[in-house]
C-alpha cells in the first residue's frame, strides 16, 4: 500500500458489497417470489431490479428485497416501491424491460410510471 | 449479482453450537436451488448474543434468525431467499415476527439486546468477514492507519490518544496516551509494541472475539502505535487455547504484508513494521505483563520486579509499549473520529465505551459494549433480559480471580473504573459474573482462590503460600469447621499478601474474599457459627430432611437415592396410606436426587 488513494480505490470497490448489510436504504423495492410470482417471472425481474440499480449506482439508497405473496396473483409479477413519508406505489405484470424502466424514471428521476399501475395495466 | 447475503457467525460460541455445519448447509442449498449467482455466505465473527447461537442474519432485510439448526437451512433457503417468505419460527422472538411481516425489514439495532449498545470496539464483529482484508477496507479500515502515516506527526498521535481519555481496557485502567508518552522519548536501537491477548480471567471472551471477529483493528492500531513511539516490530502474544483466533490473525497478519500494509515503507512513509504472534501455553500469570514478555523471550512466564517499568526497559531489555486487545481497537476510530466524538461518550474520568462478557445466571448470555456509566441494572435486566426462573439478582462478580463484587443494594452503581474502585471492586477485563440467589458467597470466593492457588507462578511467597493458606481457611469455613477467629485471619492474610506480593497476580487474588467479607460478612459468620449456608451450597453445612406427614410413602426417594440412605419408617401419617419414609443422614451424600423427584414437596434442605 503506497498511497491513500490505492486504499480509497479498494474501499470503492468493495463499499458495494457491504452496503447490503447496512439496513435498508431510504427507498425499498420489493419484488413479490410466492409461488405464484415465481410462476410468473418475478425472479428474472428481481435480478433485473438488483443489476439496474447496482449499475445505476443507486444502491446505497435503494435496496431490492423479496416478499412473499401480496395477494393480487392474476397480476404478478407484482413490485411494490416503499419510501419514507410517500405512498407506496404498486406496479403489476412486471418483465424485467419494465424493471429497467422503473429504475430509470421512478427510482432515478421520481417519476412514478403510471402505465404500469394496476389502474392502466 | 448479489441481491442478499447470509451472514453465519463464526466466533468461537456460534462454532461450539455448530455453525460450521450450517455454513456447509447454507452452501449445500444455496446451490441446489441454483442461486450461487444471487446469495452470498459470508461467515463473520461474533454477534453478541451468544445464548441464542447459532444465529444467521440474512440481508437487505436483517432477519435475525437464532438457535438455527442444519436441518433448518433447507427452510431457509427455500423459503426465505427462494420465496420471500420469512421463516417466523425461527427469528429471534424480541425482534417481533409480526412486526417482520408488516415492514419487512426489522434492523438488529432495534431489539433490547443491542438497542442501549455503543459499538465501537465490536462495530465489525459480525458486519465483516474477517478473513477478508478488502471487507474491513470497505468499513473504514486502514483509513486511520492511512491518516497518521501521512498527515500527522508521533507527537500528534500520542497527543490525540492523550486528549481522548483512553484508559487501558486489561483491568488496570491506565491511560493509554500516558504509557505511550513515556515510551516514546526513550532512546534505543529497538523499541517494541506488544499486544495482550492472553485473556485468562474465567467468563471473559471480549479479546477473543475482536482477534475472531476484527483481526484488521488489532493490526491497524499496532501500526499506528509503533508509529507513534518508534518502534519497528510487535509481536501479539494470544493463547493457545483461542486456535480460531490465532488462525484469524494470523490470516489477517498474511493479508495485510501482502497488501503493504505491514512491512517497510508503508504508504511510502518511510516508516516500516513488522508484526509477529507469539502462543501462550495458558498460564494465568502471563496476563501480567512483566511476566508475558518474559515468556516471549523464551523464558519461563514469571514477573519481575518493577521499577524498571516496561516504558524504560520492557521487552528484551527495550522500551515497550504493551496494550490489551481492546484497548488498541478503540484507536482508529479515535484518529478517524476525533477526541471530542471520543470523550463525548462515558464518566468524567473514564471515557468510551467498554465491552463486558455476560455470564452466569443471566437470560442472554454474550457479549455488549456498553458506555461507560452505565448502571449496572440497565446491563442486567435491559440488556442482559434478566435473570432466568424469576430468581432473585443476588450480585455480580466483575474482575475475575482479580475483582470483587457488587451487591444487588449498589446495583444502580454506574460502572466505570473510579466507581467500581471506590466499592472495592475492579472493572478487570470485562467478564461480569451474574449471581443469583442461590450462590453461596464464600462458595464462590473459594472458587477464585482455587483458580489462583492453581495460577500462582511461584515465584513469591506472599503468593505463593499466602494464597494455599487463604484456600485452606476458606476450605475450613465451608466444610463447618470455622470459627470467628478464622475470618479475622482470614481478613488479615488477605492484606498481607496484596501487600507484599510481587506482581498483580498476587496482589489481587485476595479480592474475592476481601469483597464478599465487605458486603456478606453475614454469610460467613452464618457458616462459622450457625454452621449452616444460607444459599444451600456448601455440603457439609446442609441436610436432607422428610416431612413426615407430607410423605406420602411413595418410595421414588428411596430409588433415586445413590447410596441407600433412605429407609422406610412405620410413621403412617393421618390422611395416607402408606408408611412414610426417611434419610439417614450419616450415609446421605447431599446430592438432592431425592428432593428433586419428589412430587409432593416433602423434601426440604436445610
Amino acid at each position: 500500500m503506497k498511497s491513500l488513494a490505492e486504499l480509497q480505490a479498494i474501499k470503492n470497490k468493495m463499499k458495494d458489497k457491504v452496503v447490503l448489510r447496512e439496513g435498508s436504504g431510504d427507498v425499498r423495492v420489493v419484488v413479490g417470489m410466492a409461488t405464484c410470482g415465481i410462476a410468473a417471472g418475478a425472479r428474472p425481474v428481481l435480478n433485473a431490479f438488483v443489476e439496474e440499480v447496482n449499475a445505476s449506482g443507486l444502491n446505497q439508497k435503494v435496496t431490492v428485497s423479496q416478499t412473499g405473496c401480496v395477494g393480487l396473483c392474476q397480476y404478478e409479477p407484482i413490485v411494490e416501491i416503499y419510501e419514507a413519508g410517500k405512498e407506496k406505489v404498486t406496479y403489476v405484470k412486471m418483465t424485467p424491460e419494465k424493471a429497467k424502466t422503473v429504475v430509470e424514471k421512478h427510482l432515478k428521476n421520481g417519476e412514478i410510471v403510471s402505465e404500469f399501475t394496476p389502474a392502466n395495466v | 449479482m448479489i441481491r442478499a447475503q447470509v451472514l453465519v457467525c463464526g466466533g468461537t460460541g456460534c462454532t461450539s453450537s455448530g455453525s460450521s455445519k450450517i455454513q456447509a448447509a447454507f452452501q449445500e442449498n444455496i446451490k441446489a436451488f441454483g442461486l450461487e449467482n444471487e446469495v452470498k455466505l459470508v461467515q463473520t465473527g461474533c454477534f453478541g448474543l451468544c445464548a441464542l447461537g447459532p444465529v444467521v442474519i440474512v440481508y437487505p432485510d436483517g432477519t435475525f434468525y437464532s438457535r438455527v439448526t442444519p436441518e433448518d437451512v433447507k427452510e431457509i433457503v427455500e423459503e426465505h431467499l427462494l420465496k420471500g417468505r420469512v421463516v417466523e419460527r425461527l427469528v429471534y422472538a424480541d425482534t417481533g415476527a409480526e412486526e417482520i411481516v408488516e415492514k419487512a425489514s426489522v434492523s438488529l439495532n432495534d431489539t433490547a439486546f443491542y438497542k442501549s449498545q455503543k459499538r465501537i470496539v465490536l462495530r465489525n464483529c459480525g458486519v465483516i468477514d474477517p478473513d477478508n482484508i478488502e471487507e474491513y477496507i470497505a468499513m473504514d479500515g486502514y483509513q486511520a492507519l492511512g491518516k497518521v502515516l501521512t498527515e500527522m506527526t508521533p507527537e500528534e498521535v500520542i497527543k490525540v490518544v492523550s486528549d481522548s481519555g483512553l484508559r487501558g481496557r486489561g483491568g488496570g485502567g491506565f491511560p493509554t496516551g500516558r504509557k505511550w508518552a513515556l515510551t516514546a522519548p526513550n532512546k534505543a536501537d529497538q523499541k517494541y509494541v506488544v499486544c495482550n491477548a492472553d485473556e485468562g480471567d474465567p467468563g471473559a471472551f471480549m479479546d477473543r472475539s475482536i482477534l475472531e471477529g476484527d483481526p484488521h483493528a488489532l493490526i491497524e492500531a499496532m501500526i499506528i502505535c509503533g508509529y507513534a513511539i518508534g518502534a519497528t516490530k510487535g509481536y501479539v502474544y494470544v493463547r493457545a487455547e483461542y486456535p480460531i483466533a490465532v488462525n484469524r490473525l494470523q490470516h489477517a497478519i498474511d493479508q495485510a504484508k501482502e497488501y503493504g500494509l505491514l512491512g517497510k515503507n508503508i504508504f511510502n512513509s518511510g516508516f516500516d513494521f513488522d508484526l509477529e504472534i507469539r502462543l501462550g501455553a495458558g498460564a494465568f500469570v502471563c496476563g501480567e505483563e512483566t511476566a508475558l514478555m518474559t515468556s516471549i523471550e523464551g523464558n519461563r512466564g514469571e514477573p519481575r520486579p518493577r521499577p524498571p517499568y516496561p516504558a524504560v526497559k520492557g521487552l528484551y531489555g527495550k522500551p515497550t509499549v504493551e496494550n490489551n486487545v481492546e484497548t488498541f481497537a478503540n484507536i482508529p476510530q479515535i484518529i478517524l473520529n476525533g477526541v471530542e466524538w471520543f470523550t463525548s461518550m462515558g464518566t468524567e474520568r473514564s471515557k468510551g465505551t467498554k465491552v463486558f462478557a455476560l455470564g452466569g445466571k443471566i437470560e442472554h448470555t454474550g457479549l455488549v459494549e456498553i458506555p461507560m456509566g452505565t448502571t449496572l441494572r440497565e446491563i442486567i435486566y435491559d440488556i442482559g433480559g434478566g435473570i432466568p426462573n424469576g430468581k432473585k439478582f443476588k450480585a455480580a462478580q466483575t474482575g475475575g480471580p482479580s475483582g470483587g463484587c457488587i451487591p444487588a443494594s449498589l446495583i444502580d452503581t454506574e460502572v466505570d473504573y473510579d466507581n467500581l474502585v471506590s466499592i472495592g471492586c475492579m472493572m478487570g477485563s470485562g467478564g461480569l459474573i451474574v449471581m443469583d440467589e442461590d450462590t453461596c458467597m464464600v462458595d464462590m470466593a473459594k472458587f477464585f482462590l482455587e483458580f489462583t492457588v492453581d495460577e500462582s507462578c511461584g515465584k513469591c511467597t506472599p503468593c505463593r503460600v499466602g494464597t494455599k493458606r487463604l484456600l485452606e481457611l476458606l476450605n475450613k469455613i465451608t466444610d463447618g469447621n470455622g470459627t470467628l477467629e478464622d475470618i479475622d485471619r482470614l481478613e488479615e492474610l488477605c492484606n498481607y499478601i496484596k501487600a507484599n506480593s510481587l506482581c498483580g497476580l498476587g496482589q489481587t487474588a485476595p479480592n474475592p474474599v476481601l469483597a464478599t467479607l465487605n458486603f456478606f460478612r453475614d454469610e460467613y459468620i452464618a457458616h462459622v457459627v450457625d454452621k449452616k449456608c444460607p444459599a444451600g451450597v456448601c455440603k457439609n453445612l446442609l441436610s436432607f430432611n422428610i416431612d413426615q406427614d407430607k410423605c406420602i410413602g411413595c418410595g421414588k426417594c428411596a430409588k433415586n437415592c445413590p447410596v441407600d440412605a433412605i429407609h422406610k419408617t412405620d410413621y403412617v401419617a393421618p390422611g395416607h396410606k402408606l408408611p412414610s419414609y426417611e434419610i439417614d443422614t450419616a450415609k446421605c451424600i447431599k446430592c438432592g436426587a431425592c428432593m428433586a423427584g419428589c412430587k409432593f414437596g416433602a423434601i426440604s434442605k436445610i
